[in-house]
């Protein structure tokens, strides 16, 4: 039988607000353990939350730009329960008035384009961080409450994803806007971002969903996309064995490449919700909502749409170029002074991203500023330096950090187009290889590719192609 | 002169004038706390240290001219369920019997600021959870008009300190009737202040949209003057309302003509002791007399008042007592894994009544009974809140016993969770509908104190302050003082 899986993601963002959720401790990652809390990050007895404006103002944000429904009123709940992480032993969430609802996002996954629901838009704060010391007599735990209070927004989707891929393609969309919006950094590593995926399979063609199980905390596209492979490969082996997929919570074990059961439905807490009587309720007004609104920058979607419409470029380099806000703004920076906006493009996707990612840098980090790179095509352009040479200046500009004309004047690199210095040079040639010259005469057209190259080899690439190659066919 | 029978306003005259100095007045105290407190038993934590320290501060800064307030070098204490940095706050509970917080509450701060003396902290049920002060895991506080009797609760610490002359003033704290029923048992005048109006802040929680903080003091001007200090908003509780403070002395006319008052009968109902209803009738028509208009009312919902605040009470104090668990403060008892080290912690940390009331919210708020028991008495919380808005129409304010009975032997309702529930029966509809309510002393029974309760509209402490104040002048009980076998 052939199935389908049903995914939905419940994902978690950090937001980079300065202060905590309810006191004004910083929310700086890092820092010696327990240094960044107070009393009321800590659950101290007599300590109270006071709800961060910047918290509701950066959910707003998101939940505008998921085409969300903002609530007009909302509250926060107490959701109970003990981790020896959880200061207060309940954690201050949302329940049942969340921030927002009913919104969704688009993702594109080969080729084809697709709509995915987004359920609701929730705050609510994070717990602190457990680190497990082993030792002889039985291990012990440390527990460091920086974390704690630390805002968060949790997303949750409609089970509308449908592969392993899709559910990667969600997650990497839902980053770019999160990024474009600068709520959060987004960084996975940090737990800044992460996710729970719920996932169940049927067969496919079936309108009923099969029994679902919830995989824990994913902190990396890779191993959600390979979690998700694998759960759905043991559903799939269940059902086709006769059995019953069990209702469980489920964690990935990244080094076994497996995912296990944290615990059963038997198990389930039950969390014991309640509106937390220590935060008034909130009311958000619709000139909030319109204010923020307003103050949305241009989004993935929409900046995609103007880069093919405004300057022509083809959907995919689009689609990359806006795959990240800090490429994109670099792109618009580039082709602000250098307004042939495929060449920028190609050069953005290729050499550019490359000499990045091989450094592990973000493009608002480049050693190139966009100013330099608009003057190297430039240099190119009007004939100064051929396009190999061209490459080899990019990678001396990442190097050295310093401009094109620079390097292209230390290094004599400027392209040779004194027709006199190169006829000199391309009747070298011709006399060097005369059995060369005999098969081009020959009809061998092949054989006009390796003089030129010849000349260039002479030249150390500074010949300007066109020029060499009028020459060499004028003597042929 | 016998320093310790005055009143905070009249200690802070002496003051003023500088015919005593607050060392001389808080030497006085702590003198007067060595005599009596080994009977009354108020105090949990005395920090003699300190307060002659404050009291030092408040005399030079009188040496030199300034006039730092009225309640200025006054002695005081304060129940020990708020926040005192460097000082233990115990909350009567083993959990906390060493914890020191690094904070002061708000309200403490806001008396620092007035320069008042702190005299230590004070007895109470263990987390402020019972009607007695029995419930206090170190030892039970005693009635000062009757050493055999209980002070009422939970803040009998705070109560018994002001009716024995052990401080000036107190703070306690009242959720369902903590501070009004042992005034009333006690003889002193003690107020709930309107839900919002003093900050929460540094208060130890047991029921969060219940709690309130309220002053324990000898007179109505003290309360006035006391509630003045700690009343107002405070940014860090998002539940302190941002309503202005008015100077509550200003405001004590003692002339009532005209004011109309309401007796709602459902408080003079079953359980009510008939010598009780005789001295607060009594009372009531004293009130008539002086001009009021009285005139029996009804609020038809008061009776579910009691079952409903035994289940939102518990539910908010089963989740604010979770954190109670070992990890990160307070008493920590091992165990062999983490499951264990919550389990004997929270088994020997917790006294009865805290476990009873955790269990009993726990259950209340746990799936498939939420909706039967929160959720319904968050809805009869609603109707009860109407009641008064809809009397509140009518009058301008509400007169009751405070409690049914005078105090109680100690012992004798201590097995008897359910009679011991009984006694905040007319105090607790007013917590939940988020009202100032204030107990005065009205009179005697079997020659124990009587208390009169007055509720008013939300914020409108004023007029309550303005009616007893009226009481009182036109009455000489709360000049009385127990005897206490010493001179």
């Amino acid at each position: 039988m052939e199935y389908e899986a049903v995914i939905g993601l419940e994902v978690h963002v950090e937001l980079k607000t300065n202060a905590k959720a309810f006191c004004s401790c910083t929310t700086a990652f890092g820092g010696e353990p327990n240094t960044h809390v107070c009393p009321v990050c800590l659950g101290l007895p007599g300590v109270l939350p006071v709800i961060n404006r910047r918290v509701v103002e950066f959910g707003l944000k998101t939940a505008l730009a998921l085409n969300c429904q903002v609530a007009s009123f909302c509250k926060f709940d107490r959701k109970n329960y003990y981790y020896p992480d959880l200061p207060k032993n309940y954690q201050i969430s949302q329940y049942d008035l969340p921030l927002a609802r009913g919104g969704y996002l688009t993702i594109n996954v080969d080729g084809k384009e697709r709509v995915i629901g987004i359920t609701r838009v929730h705050m609510e704060e994070d717990a602190g961080k457990l680190i497990h010391v082993d030792s002889p007599d039985g291990g012990y735990s440390l527990v460091d409450y920086n974390r704690t209070g630390v805002p968060l927004l949790e997303i949750v989707s409609e089970p509308d994803l449908r592969s392993p891929a899709e559910a990667r393609a969600y997650m990497e969309k839902l980053r770019t806007i999160l990024q474009y919006l600068d709520v959060s950094d987004c960084k996975m590593e940090e737990g800044s971002l992460r996710c729970d995926a719920n996932v169940s399979v049927r067969p496919r063609g079936s309108q009923t969903f099969g029994t679902k199980t919830e995989v824990k905390n994913l902190n990396s596209f890779r191993s959600l996309q390979r979690a998700l492979e694998y759960e759905i490969e043991r559903q799939i082996a269940i059902l086709e064995s006769g059995g019953r997929v069990e209702q469980a919570t489920m964690a990935w074990d990244e080094s076994r490449n497996v995912t296990y059961v944290m615990r059963t439905k038997e198990e389930a807490q039950d969390y014991r919700y309640f509106p937390d009587p220590d935060l008034v309720p909130l009311e958000i007004d619709a000139a909030w909502i319109e204010r923020v609104r307003r103050e949305l920058p241009e989004l993935p979607d929409a900046r995609c749409r103007r880069l093919i419409e405004d300057y022509g470029l083809p959907a995919y380099d689009a689609g990359v170029i806006t795959s990240s806000r800090d490429l994109a703004d670099y792109f618009d920076r580039v082709v602000a002074l250098y307004p042939d906006a495929k060449t920028v493009s190609n050069w953005l996707m290729g050499d550019f991203l490359r000499l990045l990612n091989a450094a592990d840098l973000e493009p608002r980090q480049s050693p190139v500023p966009p100013e330099e790179l608009a003057s190297l095509l430039q240099l190119q352009k009007d004939g100064t330096i051929s396009g190999k040479i061209a490459k080899q200046v990019l990678e001396e500009m990442f190097a050295s950090g310093k401009g094109a004309r620079q390097i292209v004047e230390e290094k004599g690199l400027v392209q040779i187009s004194d027709e006199a210095a190169l006829t000199r040079i391309v009747e070298e040639v011709l006399a060097a290889n005369p059995s060369v010259v005999e098969d081009y005469r020959n009809g061998k057209e092949k054989a006009l590719g390796y003089l030129v190259g010849q000349v260039m080899k002479a030249t150390k690439g500074k010949a300007n192609p066109s020029l060499v190659n009028r020459l060499l066919k004028e003597r042929l | 002169m016998d320093l310790h029978n005055l009143t905070a306003h009249e200690v802070g005259d002496l003051l003023r004038r500088r015919e005593v100095s607050a060392v001389e007045v808080t030497e006085a105290m702590l003198e007067r706390i060595e005599v009596v407190d080994g009977r009354v038993r108020a105090f949990l934590t005395r920090t003699a240290e300190q307060a002659l320290e404050q009291a030092r501060a408040v005399d030079a800064a009188r040496a030199r001219g300034e006039d730092p307030g009225i309640l200025a070098g006054v002695p005081m204490a304060l129940k020990d369920n708020l926040c005192t940095e460097g000082v233990r706050t115990t909350c009567a509970s083993r959990m906390l019997a060493e914890w020191i917080p690094p904070y002061d509450a708000t309200v403490v701060n806001r008396l620092k600021k007035a320069g008042a003396v702190i005299l230590g902290k004070l007895n109470m049920d263990e987390f402020a959870m019972g009607s007695s002060t029995e419930n206090s895991s170190f030892f039970p506080t005693r009635n000062p008009w009757d050493l055999e009797r209980v002070p009422g609760g939970s803040s009998g610490g705070s109560v018994a300190a002001v009716a024995a002359g052990e401080a000036y003033y107190t703070l306690g704290s009242d959720t369902g009737g903590s501070i009004r029923q042992p005034a009333s048992f006690c003889g002193v005048v003690g107020m709930k202040p309107t839900y919002g109006r003093v900050s929460r802040y540094g208060l130890v929680a047991f029921a969060s949209s219940l709690d309130q903080i309220g002053p324990v003091t000898r007179d109505v001007t003290d309360c006035a003057l006391v509630l003045g200090v700690i009343a107002g908003h405070d940014p860090l509780d998002s539940t302190s309302a941002d309503v202005p403070v008015p100077d509550y002395r200003a405001t004590l006319w003692p002339d009532i003509k005209g004011l109309k008052i309401g007796i709602p009968r459902e408080y003079f109902g079953t359980g009510i002791e008939p010598e009780v209803e005789n001295v607060v009738r009594r009372a009531i028509n004293k009130l008539e007399e002086l001009g009021a208009v009285c005139e029996e009312t009804s609020l038809p919902h008061t009776e579910y008042a009691l079952p409903a605040y035994y289940l939102v009470a518990p539910a908010e104090a089963s989740s604010n007592l979770a954190r109670y668990d070992g990890v990160g403060f307070g008493l920590r008892v091992p165990g062999r894994d983490i499951v264990e080290m919550y389990m004997n912690t929270r088994s020997q940390g917790f006294g009865p009544e805290v476990k009873r009331r955790i269990m009993l919210g726990t259950y209340a708020l746990s799936s498939g009974y939420y909706d039967a028991c929160y959720l319904k008495a968050l809805k009869v919380r609603t109707l009860i809140l109407k009641d008064f808005e809809n009397a509140f129409t009518k009058y301008d304010v509400l007169a009751t016993p405070t409690s049914p009975t005078v105090a109680f032997r100690l012992g004798e309702k201590a097995g008897d969770p359910l009679a011991m529930y009984l006694s905040d029966l007319c105090t607790i509809p007013i917590n939940m509908a988020g009202l100032p309510a204030i107990s005065l002393p009205c009179g005697f029974s079997q020659g124990l104190p009587v208390g009169l309760q007055l509720i008013g509209k939300a914020f409108d402490e004023a007029t309550l302050l303005r009616v007893a104040y009226a009481f009182e002048q036109a009455t000489e009980y709360h000049r009385r003082r127990p005897e206490l076998g010493v001179a």
